[in-house]
């Protein structure tokens, strides 16, 4: 059989950025901790407690739900999903069911260059639950343990409607989602640490009106095993079908080692979660003024912001893409751009080697000692050609690493441009006596030889000669040569 | 100090006697140890005593040495405390097996608040599985008897503390009311009992068993202790989201006598059906004859969805208690069962052997109730019934001030006599659950005897109108007079179990 049509829905949860959990006070950075020691009462759901919203997970998913454009509930609810799993203390997990934060809002994104929207269905604000240990230097043999420090905390999931037709449609989205949560700073987004997860469904059917059945798949931890999950599912569907076989809709995890995807519930086994209001909690009401004042403080998305780079400052596409990356590292670029019209300049310089930097010192712009300010003073330097690229590149490692402004760097470290003509002259006439074969060859006609001997200056004196006064100088002396 | 001076005390006495230094907090604490010590093998009111802490607490409270002006409202008062209901390092069972090992790390607001006042804890009174129950035969621990008379039952599912209270092992104790849970317990052991409007109490540290209608309640020998007690657990809590944003209740509330007399005490005739004893219908129409004579205005009002309240109950009670006694998985806390072959065995062992037959019966129909596909026939009717219940209250609040209804429709009943027939034991309840359901403030006051029995009456008023029903029910006290209870024995050789 030929054509298949292939229709997939993401859910995506993100961890909140809060100090504290969803209903308590306990801490959320539990990555690292020791087990169980993040954990109170409340957390930990003993006999006697009882919740208490955290209204900065709140308005961090009213944040997202805003974001993506969904029409905000005037009254939220929470409401219990029951099941039993040790990882989950009350038996119970909060969530939400028919009046969840936001509903029937959509997405935009770029797949190949073009713009494509998907259809947000709902976003709705839940607790974390705990996480089971197999192994460890403190657990008994043949016993596993509970970890409740990741209980608790706050996420936010976001449902897609089945806009999407393509593993690799799929994994732009994501990318984009988790994006934009960064950039709207409610998540960091980290999949590989856990605090962006994506469950997917997928469904594949002869006929782009006929709905072919729904399997879901779990497990998958990074963006690329998000496409390899799905383009074996698609796969395994096909063949499925192609040998006159049919689909169950079950649920299926993704295993990563062996790439493939396997059976982990069917249809049948479905739990009915009993959802029912928690009467433990009263429902919230979103005023108008606090919508307002949510939509007003949305900074301008990703998508947008990328699409004013690639006008405004005549970025390339990816260009535009790796500085929309991370907010601040856009708000810095476009900070440094008031003090200097020169984007493209500028742009390079941020992404080659601001980026460089950050990633060896592994942190982000916010964290480190570089200014806008101090930046630009450098780059000024270079645009002036008061400083060559390879001293500037050398002078900013040392401004990342110590905080420290350009000039103070160069002050101290006996680096200034040569911009004596004289002093020039001298060690160019000394670097064409000790050259005399390239000489020749430049004088032969081979303009390489330039290079060569251009370099040879630069070398001589440390990348501190002026570079336009020596290829200026050199071109004289050569000629006087010849 | 004995027991025929202390059956009449009221908080302001103990404090009276503890300026004149004529007795100390430990000397009364000791009092009431060795009541316990008497009574408790017999009475089992008891789950734990506490005679270490609360004598150590005594001593603490001795050391301060305060004068009377700054006594606190609860100084060197002993206390009985209803075993749903945390205190830091005891045994907190909740009368169930399956959490027979567990203590709290964590005290209750009330207990916080009880303590800054100068409470002193005896002990954990016993209580039918998670309050489910009404005469705590469902207890995982076994009956306690009603002080009265030992061959029948204190009421429940605040037995223990009812009766500790009637015997006077406890000059006061403090119960948790769900559907009846406090007043019940206070009728069929001759004190008083309130159980305050919805929100009023933080429940933080009340192990939920139906959060949207539990609610801790106290349980005193006099209306006045009743007064001082509710205003020392009550107010706003910001660890109760459910807990209304109100300050403290305070007397001001408190209303002078012709004031009192003004009120408009309404009558519902739904709560004198053919189904009622006589005995207690005819003692209320004394009353009401009573009050004419006084010059109060009775109206006969009609609250017409009261027929509907008990059903509802039972939908909304088990269903969110199946979702609360979730918890109780046997992984981090609380009993488990031997040898678990796997996960699932765990569970089900640890469930079906942990919890007792009524708190399985009504996990069974608030699981069923909340079912995909029942929800909206079951839990969601429940909940317009309740509404409809509560705009009854309503109305009927816009002609009266009180309500005056039998606390329950019959006198306290024998062991074994209802608990055959959980429906029967359920009607035990029919008159204080459409209250509960409406969250209102209610009073179960002991208003006579019949032969050797106490007689209840309820007082229920509008929200947050604890101050009417407290005023009128002080009144109402002083002008019966009935006598309180003074249990010398408890003679079990009338049992007949």
């Amino acid at each position: 059989m030929a054509n298949w049509h292939i229709t997939i829905g993401l859910e995506v949860h993100c961890q909140l950025l809060t100090q504290a959990k969803l209903f308590c006070q306990c801490g959320t950075d539990y990555i690292g901790k020791p087990p169980n020691s993040l954990v109170c009462p409340v957390c930990l759901g003993l006999p006697g407690s009882l919740p208490v919203m955290n209204h900065h997970a709140m308005q961090l998913a009213l944040r997202t739900a805003s974001s993506l454009h969904c029409q905000l509930l005037p009254k939220v609810v929470f409401h219990r999903k029951n099941y039993f799993y040790p990882d989950l203390p009350k038996g119970y997990q909060i969530s939400q069911y028919d009046l969840p934060i936001g509903i029937n809002g959509y997405f935009e994104f770029l797949t190949q260059g073009e713009k494509k929207q998907v259809r947000i269905k709902r976003v709705h604000i839940e607790e974390d639950a705990g996480k089971l240990i197999h192994e460890g230097i403190n657990l008994p043999e043949n016993c596993s343990g509970v970890d409740f420090n990741r209980c608790g905390i706050p996420l936010v999931e976001i449902v897609t409607e089945p806009d999407l037709h393509h593993p690799e449609e799929a994994r732009e989205c994501l990318t984009a989602l988790r994006d934009l949560v960064r950039f709207i700073e409610v998540s960091d987004g980290n999949m590989e640490e856990g605090s962006l997860r994506c469950d997917a469904n997928i469904s594949i059917s002869t006929h782009p009106d006929l709905m072919g059945v729904k399997v879901e798949v779990k497990n998958m931890n990074s963006f690329r095993s998000v496409f390899r999950a799905l383009e074996y599912e698609i796969d395994r569907q096909k063949r499925c079908l192609e040998e006159g076989g049919s689909v169950p809709q079950e649920t299926r995890h993704w295993d990563e080692t062996n790439e493939v995807t396997i059976s982990s519930r069917g249809k049948e086994d479905a739990e009915d979660y009993r959802y029912f209001p928690d009467p433990d909690l009263l429902p919230y009401i979103v005023k108008e003024e606090v919508i307002h004042q949510i939509k007003s403080s949305l900074p301008e998305l990703p998508l947008e912001r990328k699409e004013r780079f690639m006008i405004d400052y005549e970025l390339t596409e990816s260009d535009a893409s790796v500085l929309v990356q991370d907010k601040s590292l856009a708000d810095f670029f476009e900070n440094c751009i008031q003090e200097l019209n020169k984007p493209k300049f500028i742009a390079n310089w941020t992404i080659t080697e601001v980026l460089k930097n950050l990633n060896i010192l592994d942190i982000d712009i916010k964290q480190s000692k570089i200014s806008p300010s101090s930046f630009m003073e450098l780059l000024k330097m270079i645009d002036k050609k008061e400083i060559s690229g390879t001293i500037a590149k050398a002078v900013l490692e040392e401004m990342f690493q110590t905080g420290g402004r350009a000039k103070e760097i160069m002050a101290k470290k006996g680096i200034a441009q040569i911009n004596s003509e004289k002093e020039i002259e001298k060690i160019v006439r000394q670097v064409i006596e000790q050259n005399p074969q390239s000489v020749a060859d430049f004088l032969g006609g081979k303009e390489k030889a330039f290079h060569f001997l251009f370099g040879q200056v630069m070398k001589v004196t440390r990348g501190q000669a002026n570079p336009d006064l020596v290829k200026s100088i050199l071109n004289k002396e050569l000629s006087a040569e010849g | 100090m004995d027991i025929d001076t202390i059956k009449n005390f009221t908080i302001k006495d103990y404090h009276k006697v503890y300026k004149n230094k004529e007795v100390s907090p430990i000397e009364i604490t000791q009092f009431f140890l060795d009541r316990i010590h008497l009574l408790d093998s017999s009475l089992r009111a008891f789950l734990t005593i506490d005679e270490t802490g609360a004598l150590q607490r005594a001593r603490e409270l001795e050391e301060k040495k305060l004068g009377e002006a700054d006594l606190p409202p609860l100084y060197g008062i002993p206390m009985a405390i209803k075993d749903n209901i945390c205190i830091q390092g005891l045994p907190t069972t909740c009368g169930s097996r399956i959490l027979s090992n567990y203590r709290s790390p964590f005290d209750a607001t009330v207990i916080e608040k009880i303590k800054k006042a100068g409470g002193i804890f005896l002990g954990k009174t016993n209580m039918d599985e998670f309050a489910m129950g009404s005469s705590t035969e469902n207890s995982g621990f076994g009956p306690t008897r009603n002080p009265f008379d030992p061959s029948r039952v204190p009421g429940g599912s605040s037995g223990g503390s009812a009766a500790s209270v009637a015997a006077l092992e406890a000059p006061l104790a403090l119960g948790s009311d769900t559907g009846g849970s406090v007043r019940q317990p206070a009728a069929f052991c001759g004190i008083v009992g309130l159980r305050p409007t919805y929100g009023r109490v933080s429940r933080y540290g009340l192990i939920s068993f139906a959060s949207s209608l539990d609610q801790i309640g106290t349980l005193t020998r006099n209306v006045q202790d009743t007064l001082t007690l509710f205003t020392v657990i009550s107010g706003q809590d910001n660890r109760d989201s459910t807990c209304a944003p109100y300050p403290p209740f305070s007397f001001s509330d408190d209303l002078p006598e012709n004031e009192i007399k003004k009120m408009k005490v309404g009558v519902a005739k739904e709560y004198f059906n053919p189904g009622v004893d006589p005995v207690i219908t005819q003692r209320i129409q004394e009353i009401l004859k009573i009050l004419t004579n006084e010059g109060f205005e009775i109206i006969e009002v009609s609250l017409p969805h009261t027929d509907y309240a008990l059903e509802a109950y039972y939908i909304v009670a088990p269903a969110e208690a199946s979702s609360n006694l979730a918890r109780y998985d046997g992984i981090a806390y609380g009993y488990r069962c031997s040898h678990p072959l796997n996960l699932q065995d765990l569970y089900t062992r640890t469930r079906t052997t942990g919890f007792g037959k009524e708190t399985l019966r009504r996990i069974i129909l608030g699981t069923y109730c909340l079912s995909s596909g029942y929800y909206d026939e079951f839990y969601l009717k429940g909940m317009q019934v309740r509404t409809l219940v509560k705009k009854d209250f309503e109305d009927c609040f816009e002609k009266c001030d009180i309500l005056l209804t039998p606390v329950t429709p019959h006198l306290p009943f024998k062991f074994g006599e209802k608990s055959h027939d959980p429906y029967q034991m359920y009607l035990a309840d029919v008159f204080t659950i459409p209250s509960a359901m409406a969250g209102i403030p209610a009073l179960s006051l002991n208003c006579g005897y019949h032969q050797h029995l106490p007689i209840g009456l309820q007082v229920l008023g509008a929200p947050f109108q604890e101050g009417k029903i407290l005023s009128f029910a002080t009144f109402l006290e002083k002008t019966l007079s009935v006598p309180p209870p003074v249990i010398k024995s408890v003679n079990l050789k009338k049992e007949v179990l």
